[in-house]
């Protein structure tokens, strides 16, 4: 591994995951930290527990804030395992001349997330540090949920499921690119930045089979389908036309050499169902607006175990990698 | 009337039907073939889209590519490289440069890794974007680290001439243009009486998309005359690639041996005048240029001319920029693959000493790269 840490290290790809199971998973080490799902089970299965840190440039985006950010990203960790959120911890790290009203702002958004959510924060913390010492602020939130539904696991997959989309893919990596400073693009874009709860539970109460769920967050589509490749040991084989994707998404991939697998979401999961149950979940899914246009995608196969393939609508077939590297626009 | 998307402008580039209908005549087209013939793709983008859309499934066996030294990033020499790691960790100065830059290793780290240790490095996507880091940094030094083919080689002098004629005293200049003319004339006609591997297995050559829209498809006249190897410059999208390959192999099957154009709707014979006059007034052609993988290839890089020193980081920092030699890995045979004359896996460091996370010849830099492109999908190639 490199010996220093650098950005690329936290891209929720190939050198991230080194970096995880290197340092942390060796030091770490234990039957549930090594299952490796979006929140740890625990208490003989009855409840989900999980945290994430949020940090994202520019604070305010189309479509969300960091506030939201940090309400949704955790919570929708949660529901990702069947669980119903519950209680949240809140820690800030702020940094010194940060704009008060700039926080009150933050601070309602998560207000308002954690409402739809139907979680309260019960414990916090806050740090002032130097200026310089961190980029404006930083939010860690922990959080506990309820499991409706016992069992969802990404190291189960088989040949019965099938795998689906909630929405169409890229918005929010696509929308914080074109907002970063040295990219001059302007567009109507917006973060797909949404809670999921709500979605998990109508199909959890419908009865839906569902064998595994992941929030495409950091690494996109491509990197939940390649961790599920080789937690279930099997292969994916994706339908490359079937995939949803914005025209503006697509004209940003175009333009920066980007692949919308790859880019970030913060509203948009992919699912493992039993196949019988395709059209029921696809139904409830579709009642949903930020799940409206919801599609299968792949089927699981035995062909190239532990690789995601991706299969083009002229009979050409091409394995879909875990993104690598820092995301980089292409210079030709 | 709808507004025009741009998907529009690729779509019918892309469509399934014409490309299973391309593969179709080719095959047809392929049986007249006397013998197998490879095709050179030049350009790291085509063999992007060659990767993205499979497009080799797609072809007969006796048709086979091999792929080009066209990537610009994964040609740069660690030396120039170390230059870059060095001016990046200079006091009070800014490194810019394009994005794929970052991520690749000179003998002292990457560029990405110069970051870590403290040193302010930006890419932008337009090289103009420079002038605003440069205005708002104005107690800094901003060294826009230039990299490309002929393509990107006019942004870089525009930057220039805003830079002279503003009289802008903050941004400097560091040039690693490289031209692929030269470098296809040492793919196909360098000899070297102690090396018998200085031969080549290239028939034909894909010619390059846009940096053809720069410098007119005329720079590869020489080609089919002078070396018996036809040219046909082509678009990135898999209908261009494919439509190429027919053209390609009715030459051969017709007797014929010429430069056409199937990316007509961009590439003409002359150019970008315009952008080849800017290129004209600001540098000249180095004696030589050295390729990572290749090594040094005569007239293939640009420099500034010696009037602009004054912004030419090359000069000015000529003190403390690495001079040393850094040697290729012996055992890499990157030059034997760009010449077609062996296959990634029969490299003895393939995948063990090299590795994408550890490149050692050009290659293996980046997905463009035939030893990369080999590790990622060997098994579907």
């Amino acid at each position: 591994m490199n010996k220093q840490i650098t950005l690329a290290m936290g891209n929720g790809g190939e050198e991230n995951n080194e970096l995880i199971s290197k340092i942390f998973y060796k030091a770490f080490k234990n039957d549930i930290l090594q299952k490796s799902e979006d929140a740890a089970v625990i208490h003989g299965g009855e409840l989900a527990f999980s945290t994430d840190s949020f940090t994202v440039s520019p604070l305010f985006f189309p479509g969300g804030d960091i506030g939201k950010l940090a309400i949704c990203g955790t919570c929708n960790d949660l529901a990702m395992m069947g669980a119903k959120p519950k209680y949240l911890t809140c820690s800030v790290i702020i940094e010194e001349g940060f704009s008060t009203r700039e926080l009150e702002k933050i601070v309602r958004s998560m207000k308002n997330e954690l409402e739809i959510n139907g979680a309260i924060v019960v414990s916090g913390d806050t740090k002032v540090v130097p200026r310089g010492s961190v980029d404006k602020i930083f939010i860690n939130t922990t959080g506990i949920g309820e499991i409706q539904k016992k069992g969802i696991s990404s190291n189960k997959i088989n040949k019965d499921d099938i795998i689906l989309v909630s929405r169409d893919i890229g918005k929010h990596g696509a929308t914080i690119f074109t907002t970063r400073e040295g990219i001059e693009l302007s567009s109507e874009l917006k973060s797909d930045c949404a809670s999921l709860t709500h979605q998990v539970q109508a199909l959890i109460e419908a009865g839906v089979n569902i064998t595994a769920m992941r929030d495409a967050t950091r690494g996109g589509v491509s990197a939940v389908l390649n961790e599920w490749a080789k937690q279930s040991n099997i292969c994916i084989e994706v339908n490359e036309q079937s995939i949803p994707v914005a025209t503006e998404v697509e004209g940003v991939c175009e333009i920066l050499g980007f692949e919308a697998l790859n880019l970030a979401n913060e509203g948009t999961f992919v699912l493992a169902i039993k196949k019988e149950d395709e059209q029921k979940a696809l139904d409830i899914l579709h009642t949903f607006e930020n799940s409206n246009n919801a599609v299968k995608i792949a089927d699981v196969t035995g062909q190239y175990i532990g690789k995601v393939l991706l299969l083009s609508s002229y009979g050409t077939k091409r394995f879909l990698d875990t993104p690598t590297g820092e995301l980089l626009p292409r210079i030709c | 009337m709808s507004e025009l998307q741009l998907k529009d402008l690729y779509d019918g580039f892309r469509n399934p039907e014409v490309i299973q209908g391309f593969a179709k005549l080719i095959k047809e087209e392929a049986r007249k073939l006397s013998k197998p013939i490879n095709i050179m793709e030049v350009c790291g983008g085509h063999t992007h889209s060659i990767m993205k859309f499979g497009l080799p499934q797609l072809l007969p066996k006796n048709i086979s590519f091999i792929h080009g030294p066209g990537c610009p990033v994964c040609i740069m020499p660690k030396e120039r490289i170390d230059h870059a790691y060095v001016l990046a960790m200079q006091k009070d100065t800014i490194l810019v440069t394009l994005g794929d830059m970052i991520k690749v290793p000179g003998s002292r780290g990457s560029l990405q890794d110069a970051r870590a240790n403290g040193a302010d490095v930006r890419f932008v996507y337009s090289p103009l974007d420079t002038l605003k880091i440069a205005k708002q940094n104005p107690e800094k030094k901003v060294i826009f680290f230039a990299i490309g083919f002929e393509t990107t080689t006019p942004m870089t002098t525009a930057l220039v001439d805003i830079v002279l004629k503003r009289e802008i005293k903050n941004i400097y200049f560091h040039i690693n243009h490289v031209t692929v003319p030269e470098v296809m004339v040492e793919l196909i006609d360098s000899r070297d009486e102690h090396v018998d591997s200085y031969n080549n297995r290239i028939d034909a050559f894909l010619g390059p998309s846009h940096v053809s829209v720069i410098t007119g498809s005329k720079i590869y006249e020489k080609f089919p005359k002078e070396y018996a190897r036809p040219v046909v410059v082509t678009g990135f999208e898999p209908v261009d690639v494919m439509e190429a390959i027919l053209m390609i192999v009715k030459q051969f099957n017709e007797g014929r041996c010429e430069l056409e154009i199937e990316y007509k709707r961009v590439v003409s014979h002359d150019g970008n005048i315009k952008a080849q006059a800017l290129i004209e007034k600001y540098f000249e052609k180095t004696s030589l240029f050295k390729w990572r993988g290749l090594g040094n290839v005569p007239k293939s890089g640009y420099k500034l001319q010696d009037k602009y020193a004054d912004i030419d980081a090359e000069k000015i920092y000529a003190d403390i920029l690495p001079k040393e030699e850094i040697e290729d890995h012996k055992l890499c045979i990157c030059g034997d693959i760009l010449r077609g004359m062996a296959k990634p896996d029969e490299c003895t460091i393939f995948g063990t000493a090299c590795k994408p996370s550890a490149p050692l010849g050009s290659c293996m830099v980046s997905s463009e790269g035939a030893c990369a492109a080999y590790y990622k999908y060997g098994n579907l190639l």
